[in-house]
């Protein structure tokens, strides 16, 4: 049964359109990766889920209910929206304590959630000294509170250290195996595919792709052979005769696809024709959210290859 | 380890029962747990206590060189209550802050989150913030009358709490202060922002009179009573001028804004986005 249920979901700002009518569902058990470039709407969207923002039109269910009709929410939804929603005065343990209090939640799990995020030592100072790490990690304390069966995170990973990445990597894992529901945000594919099960992709507020992970990684590579040789125009001819697609690169090598590598090797062989490069190629996944945002980006940068690229094995 | 090691969520069910207790017992925490609530309440009762203390001691010290129609004029009742017109200025800040901090800080979308039902949690403030102001307005009041009074015994010329107007005046005080961190309150959960909340709450209470004041004279004079700060301070006055209100209609016109206030709030929190 689908936890989250978002139809024709949109969000105007004056002329801006941040979410264009959309429609995904969430699902119990599983990583929901909620993907797409920086603007894409993500955040809105999740905020809308939250009640914090009302959509324009649309809707978006919990549970079959719209978030606000729900009394003491944090039993059955926990999110982690910024890693600073809380007021930098207040202690972490008060801070969670007003939380829970707020949906008839006692004291002592309090307790328990800042022994599990690992924060119990640092509980009694100010919340505002808190590293942005620590401070996710209270922003998951509250999220934990009500022991809730849908988890959202939105970009939970953002400026933390490796070994915070890891576990929270971990923690969304085990999350979605005890049986929850688990959406989180990002702009990072490569990010997604180490988590997710299950993907929403949007760009510029609108769907691109609801599929499960491995059918994007299936249906989204561009896999292709680079081959170099003295004897292009010759090879070239020979290729696209035994039903290979070749084209030449700038830099002089030829990207070959529908035809595997031995093929290749075999064909060039047959027909005396030196190879220096025969190497099959696996586009990253990062190369083919990418290729499947082109045109929804909201802003393009002046240089490219600063995105976490995980070349990965078909 | 798990998410759900120890004990899961508490015997109570995710969605019966009153919300209100429970969203109180929340805001009162947060009531509690920042610095800022101690130092403005501290400022505000320290304003009227010390105010009415060094008032009260400057006027016996001069005494003597006072001529017979100052002294004809001399209020005790008013003079030791006169800090309430800087301790304004921290239950202001105070009320301002309760809410607006939480725009400020992004603790309002965890608010909102746990609680959807946001007139619950403007509810629930307010409840919680007004207890608070009504005992310290009340007890810093009261504080400031006993100590003025000692003061001022010393030349003979104190008042008793048993004469006309003048209990009236000392809880009159302190319900102005509570009613106006309810208007503080309203006004930043209309504005949202520190600042811009406490220059309309200040602009109403300090300038608006002022410019009020360079209007026709019939104008002011049928305007002037109903404005907030006036109307408010009808109540601690123990010799009403005939361009004031009587005490209690004018706490109630005071009392008016504070709801007006509120209600808009009311109003625009449920449908602007936080």
């Amino acid at each position: 049964m689908a936890i989250i249920e978002a139809h024709g979901l949109t969000k105007r700002y004056g002329p801006t359109v941040a979410v264009d009518d959309l429609s995904f569902e969430v699902k119990a058990g599983q990583v929901t990766g909620f993907l797409g470039p920086n603007g894409a709407g993500k955040s809105t969207t999740l905020r809308m889920i939250l009640g914090i923002d009302n959509p324009t039109s649309g809707s978006v269910l919990i549970d079959g209910r719209p978030y606000g009709q729900h009394r003491r929410p944090l039993f059955e939804v926990g999110a982690l929206l910024d890693a600073n929603a809380f007021h930098g005065g207040r202690s972490a343990r008060n801070h969670l304590l007003c939380l829970a209090q707020s949906n008839g939640i006692g004291a002592g799990r309090v307790g328990e959630v800042l022994e599990f995020v690992g924060l119990t030592d640092v509980a009694n100072r100010r919340a505002g000294g808190l590293s942005l790490g620590m401070g996710q990690r209270l922003g998951i304390a509250a999220a934990l509170l009500g022991d809730p069966g849908l988890l959202l995170f939105d970009e939970p990973v953002n400026g933390l250290d490796p070994e915070g990445i890891v576990w929270i990597r971990t923690l969304m894992r085990s999350l979605a195996n005890e049986g929850r529901a688990v959406f989180v945000s990002s702009h990072l594919m490569g990010e997604m595919a180490l988590t997710a099960d299950h993907l929403v992709v949007i760009g510029k507020g609108r769907l691109i792709a609801a599929t499960s992970v491995d059918e994007f990684v299936h249906a989204s590579s561009h896999n292709f052979v680079r081959v170099r040789t003295s004897e292009a125009s010759r090879l070239m001819a020979l290729l696209q005769a035994h039903g290979g697609d070749p084209r030449t690169e700038p830099d002089g090598a030829m990207h070959v696809t529908g035809m595997e590598s031995a093929a290749i090797g075999d064909l060039a062989a047959a027909h005396g024709i030196a190879l220096h490069e025969l190497s099959p190629q696996t586009a990253s996944l990062e190369e083919a959210f990418m290729e499947l945002t082109k045109g929804s980006v909201e802003y393009h940068g002046g240089t490219n290859g600063a995105g976490l690229t995980l070349a990965k094995g078909a | 380890m798990t998410a759900t090691s120890g004990a899961a969520a508490p015997a109570s069910s995710g969605s019966s029962g009153p919300l209100l207790p429970d969203v109180l017992r929340s805001e009162w925490t947060k009531l509690r747990s920042v610095r800022s609530t101690y130092w403005s309440l501290l400022a505000a009762a320290a304003s009227v206590v010390g105010l009415s203390a060094l008032i009260c001691s400057l006027y016996v010290n001069r005494y003597n060189s006072l001529s017979a129609v100052d002294r004809a004029e001399f209020n005790p009742t008013s003079f030791s209550l006169s800090g309430i017109f800087l301790a304004q200025l921290a239950i202001g800040v105070l009320g301002v802050l309760v809410i607006t901090s939480e725009f400020s800080t992004g603790m309002i979308r965890s608010t909102f989150v746990a609680v959807p039902q946001r007139r619950v949690v403007l509810a629930a403030k307010a409840t919680t913030f007004t207890a608070v102001t009504v005992v310290v307005g009340l007890v810093s009041s009261f504080a400031a009358f006993s100590v003025g009074q000692a003061i001022l015994s010393g030349r003979h010329i104190e008042a008793h709490i048993g004469q006309p107007g003048v209990l009236r005046s000392i809880i009159g005080a302190g319900l102005y202060l509570a009613v106006l961190g309810l208007l503080s309150l309203g006004i930043g959960a209309i504005i949202r922002h520190s600042a811009g909340a406490m220059a309309a709450l200040f602009g109403l209470l300090f300038v608006l009179p002022g410019v009020v004041s360079v209007l026709p004279s019939s104008w002011v004079n049928t305007i002037g009573p109903y404005l907030p700060s006036s109307a408010g301070q009808a109540i601690f006055e123990t010799a009403p001028g005939i361009h004031l209100l009587s005490p209690w209609t004018g706490f109630l016109v005071f009392c008016l804004y504070a709801a007006v206030a509120l209600g808009v709030a009311a109003v625009t929190l449920v449908r602007r986005d936080a």
